[in-house]
């Protein structure tokens, strides 16, 4: 991407009429302010509509704390943010990584850690990235919009960081760690793709929660109610199907219908779930969310650099960095690590701009609707209502392609060789741009595993449906995911396979003879006891 | 407007619970990668954090995802000279990790690396020692410190203020400050002597400008301090190491043939033991290596645990060249003398009282403490007979049997305990 690194700022008439702010690499605290403010005033300028910041200064250890926890600033205990940690640990002190310059948090305020080894060229620059780029993306793309609650988040952390102590202290560590294993290896299918959860805060959270578990057990018991039937209803109940439709969300089915789980199990597996589903915007819009901060910090430093705020030394340091930001080794580069977010998502959003400020002749072909229009009315549409798959494949332009030379590779395994598609040409364009966007789809990216059965009136076992497409099959590692869904399904579990021709076989099985820990339902009936 | 705050101050190793879970569940493999890091250490480099390494596959957190096969079309940059249709050769191995199969935690790698602390390793190495709680801690413990004293300084607590000092840097700043303005009212006091001194007349102006200049600098002569606080001096006190003595420790190991790799291991875990303990009480500690077999030689490190050599057993070689080291380098008066012996207890037979007599007449005289270690399952050896003879008698032997690494802290409890009512 050179193309996009070093171009000649402002090609307007420059304005270099200001005092320069401070330069010199050292930061200081006033400096930050003064930066923030000229920052926050271009960005307003340019219509980007953000939450309040809270900027906090972190060291190089809490940033790997932060790393640890998914950026979040609480987080219940489990070995595997440990393990997280260690593992990073190990690589910043050997040297073979720096740290992020930033983390940034979905929340209102807006939360940005800025690592305080950064100079304070970076800092501006990771100011503009994440407090006005990242922030205003959480607060205007509708999957955000939609599916996470900026103003909860950190209470819901609270409340399930305290829940999950109380729990371990209950039901002791081992117990807790137990289930919110089971809970995270189903995490990615915790999620309901098409309804949109209700917003609430930590003390209606607390409140439904007393509630929520007398409710849920006696739901449970309905359904598992043994009652007697009687003779003549037999092939009525063979009729009856549980659930009347697949299941996609593993989770919620297991919070709600699981026979054997315990109150508090039911609210940890809603904890994981409720998690699960804030970071689910973050997986599909990567391109969208990094091209847009990148997008925001160039444009917004090359602002003030030409308003005359900036030096050239500390423009030349934040060209720097953000050009090391968007290299995109080829694929045959020993760098080649997949396509790099920042990258693309830029060169699609200076494009876009490019497109609505000097249309050539093919790009009025391509997109009549957008050439010569208001580039920033544009650019805030594309990113409010988009995630990466449809972004591609509405915006991606010729000119993108051919500045890449992207290309389709089928990889076939029933072919003895790999074998060339679409090219950057004008027969391959659209086939590029298709095949780039499926690259993005969540459900190109994980396989699509459903609930089809289950046996309420037998042996209450469950059974998986895993559709496959393009015959490609399931990790091995789905073995230890069926162990940990028989865990909390506490009966026999079964995973089998749709083919595409519609032939379904079956594909693997846990079995669960007994019920789970007698003794624990035991007490758990103890317990309730006056 | 943004708020800026600055968390640096804020407690860091927030991830330390998470940390000690992760160690806590991995025990086992974490206590294997120990014991095999304490197999390549030295023995004085024992007590260091460590790199260790387990295997991946073990801590995977499975999810649903695709795995390597069936059929798909990816998107890839930088294409060169490629046109549709092009049909490339597979790489190598089949290595293609990148495309839509976003990789995984810990997948493509199989071993899962990161630091132990100094703390960590010695609780996992300690471990399976079976060491009391009380010990452990004694032996984690960084070795104690001394405040001395080192000069003075100009900051400090008021108990520390060096009265002297502070007098001495007092008197040197009134000196300075006052003899301009004392030499120069001696000299004025002069000439109003000449003009009649007490007598003078006061509506003689030039007594007047005279008596006021006088009045005026005796005025600034007291107004400079007695003390300032810029005279304060406190003595400083700086932590040191508390220097206790030196100590020899002499390792004795049998490297007949008898002596496998699980026994020389044993031995090695026996010899670290007691050189953590001496470590916590000694400044200085030498380590003198002695192998024998029929003849004994003293060695490094690496050849004392990893060169064999067979042949037959005569203990007794070992014992009198120790004496011999001793004597010749490290007197009585400098060192105190630990010795730790390792064997199988196979001697030959007609060597055993002559180490007995060699024990009792010239080496438990010199030793602070003697321990025998004999590596065995099966019935007491010659040697062990011999040995238990002087035992009765002689409070600074310690023997003891080890089958596997918990036998080893009992043999050395009694000059643990002992050492520590010492201290106390």
């Amino acid at each position: 991407m050179e193309r996009a690194a070093i171009t000649p700022p402002g090609t307007a008439a420059r304005r270099r009429t200001n005092e320069p702010l401070p330069s010199g690499s050292e930061w200081r605290f006033d400096l930050i302010e003064r930066y923030d403010r000229e920052i926050a005033r271009v960005a307003e300028r340019y219509g980007l509509d953000t939450y309040p910041n809270q900027i906090e200064i972190i060291s190089a250890e809490q940033m790997m704390d932060a790393y640890a926890s998914n950026g979040m600033p609480i987080g219940y205990h489990h070995w595997s943010f440990g393990k997280r940690f260690l593992a990073t640990e190990q690589i910043y002190k050997r040297g073979a990584m720096g740290l992020a310059y930033e983390i940034v948090i979905n929340s209102n305020p807006c939360i940005a850690y800025l690592l305080e080894e950064n100079t304070m060229p970076m800092q501006a620059l990771v100011v503009a990235h994440a407090c006005y780029g990242h922030n205003s993306f959480f607060k205007g793309n509708y999957l955000f919009r939609a599916w996470t609650q900026p103003d909860a988040i950190v209470d819901y952390l609270l409340f399930s960081k305290q829940y999950i102590a109380e729990c371990e202290q209950r039901h002791g560590e081992e117990e807790v760690e137990r289930v919110l294993d089971a809970c995270h290896a189903l995490a990615t299918l915790g999620v309901d793709r098409y309804k949109r959860p209700p917003k609430r805060t930590l003390a209606q959270e607390r409140l439904r929660q007393k509630e929520r578990e007398e409710h849920l057990q006696q739901l449970v018991n309905d359904l598992w109610r043994t009652l007697p039937r009687r003779a003549g209803s037999e092939d009525e109940s063979a009729e009856l199907r549980f659930p009347s439709e697949p299941q996609e969300n593993l989770l919620y089915f297991l919070e709600k219908h699981s026979p054997l789980l315990e109150p508090w199990q039911r609210e940890m597996a809603r904890i994981v779930r409720k998690l699960a589903q804030y970071f689910y915007p973050q997986r599909q819009t990567q391109v969208m969310n990094e091209g847009w901060a990148t997008f925001w910090h160039y444009t917004i430093m090359q602002t003030l650099y030409d308003e005359g705020l900036l030096g050239d030394a500390f423009l030349l340091e934040v060209l720097h960095s953000h050009t090391n930001v968007l290299t995109q080794p080829g694929f045959d580069s020993p760098y080649f690590g997949g396509m790099n977010p920042y990258a693309l998502g830029f060169a699609m959003y200076r494009d876009i701009r490019r497109i609505c400020e000097e249309p050539t002749d093919e790009d009025r072909r391509w997109f009549p609707d957008i050439a010569g229009s208001d580039w920033l009315k544009t650019l805030d549409f594309a990113m409010r209502n988009f995630k990466d798959e449809s972004f591609i494949q509405q915006f991606l332009s010729p000119q993108v392609i051919r500045d890449f030379h992207l290309f389709c590779l089928l990889d076939d395994d029933e072919a003895p060789n790999l074998r060339v598609g679409a090219i950057h040409n004008d027969e391959g364009y659209r086939e590029v741009r298709e095949t780039l966007a499926r690259q993005y789809a969540l459900t190109e990216r994980e396989p699509n595993i459903q609930i089809v059965n289950v046996d309420i009136g037998g042996d209450r076992s469950m059974t998986l449906r895993h559709y496959r497409s393009d015959r490609r099959p399931l990790h091995p590692a789905y073995k230890d995911v069926m162990k940990h869904l028989a865990y909390l399904w506490g009966f026999t579990v079964r995973l089998e396979t749709a083919n595409e021709d519609g032939t379904v076989e079956p594909t693997h099985e846990v079995k669960v003879d007994k019920r789970r820990r007698p003794e624990l339902t035991l007490a758990a009936a103890l317990r309730t006891l006056p | 407007m943004s708020e800026i705050i600055d968390r640096r101050e804020n407690p860091r190793h927030k991830s330390a619970v998470n940390a000690q879970r992760f160690l806590k569940r991995y025990r086992a493999q974490v206590r294997e990668a120990v014991a095999r890091a304490i197999g390549g250490r030295k023995i004085a480099e024992a007590d260091r954090d460590a790199s260790i390494s387990i295997p991946a596959r073990d801590l995977n957190e499975p999810v649903f995802h695709h795995g390597a096969g069936g059929k798909r079309e990816i998107v890839l940059p930088g294409n060169k000279e490629y046109v549709t249709g092009d049909e490339i050769a597979r790489p190598p191995g089949g290595g293609r990790g990148q495309g839509s199969g976003a990789s995984d935690d810990g997948e493509g790698e199989d071993a899962f690396r990161f630091r132990l602390s100094r703390e960590e390793f010695l609780d996992f190495f300690f471990e399976d020692m079976a060491l009391p709680d009380l010990i452990k801690t004694q032996l984690t413990a960084i070795p104690h410190h001394q405040r001395i004293r080192a000069g003075y300084r100009t900051d400090g607590t008021p108990s520390n203020l060096a009265v002297v000092r502070t007098m001495r840097e007092s008197l040197a700043r009134r000196i300075a400050f006052q003899s301009p303005h004392l030499a120069r009212v001696a000299e004025l006091e002069r000439e109003l002597e000449a003009l009649g001194g007490e007598h003078a007349d006061r509506n003689d102006p030039r007594v007047a400008e005279l008596l006021e200049e006088i009045e005026a600098l005796r005025r600034r002569i007291a107004a400079v301090p007695f003390i300032d606080t810029f005279d304060l001096r406190f003595r400083n006190r700086i932590v040191q190491p508390l220097p206790i003595a030196q100590a020899v420790m002499f390792c004795l190991m049998d490297v007949s043939g008898s002596m496998d790799e699980t026994r020389k291991d044993l031995a090695k875990r026996f010899f670290i033991l007691l050189y953590l303990f001496l470590k916590r009480h000694y400044e200085r500690i030498e380590i003198v290596f002695i192998r024998h077999h029929t003849t004994a030689k003293v060695v490094d490190e690496e050849e004392f645990f990893h060169s064999t050599e067979t042949g037959g057993t005569v203990v007794s070689s070992a014992l009198a060249l120790a004496d011999e080291e001793m004597r010749t380098r490290f007197p009585l008066d400098q060192w105190n003398i630990y010795v730790a012996q390792a064997s199988d207890g196979d001697n030959w037979e007609g060597d055993s009282p002559r180490c007995l007599e060699l024990l009792v007449q010239n080496l438990l005289p010199k030793v602070q403490y003697f321990t025998y270690v004999e590596i065995t399952t099966g019935d007491p050896q010659n040697l062990w007979v011999h040995y238990e003879q002087a035992k009765a008698t002689r409070p600074n032997l310690a023997l003891g049997r080890i089958r596997d690494r918990t036998d080893i802290y009992p043999v050395l409890r009694e000059l643990f305990a002992k050492k520590e009512k010492q201290a106390a």
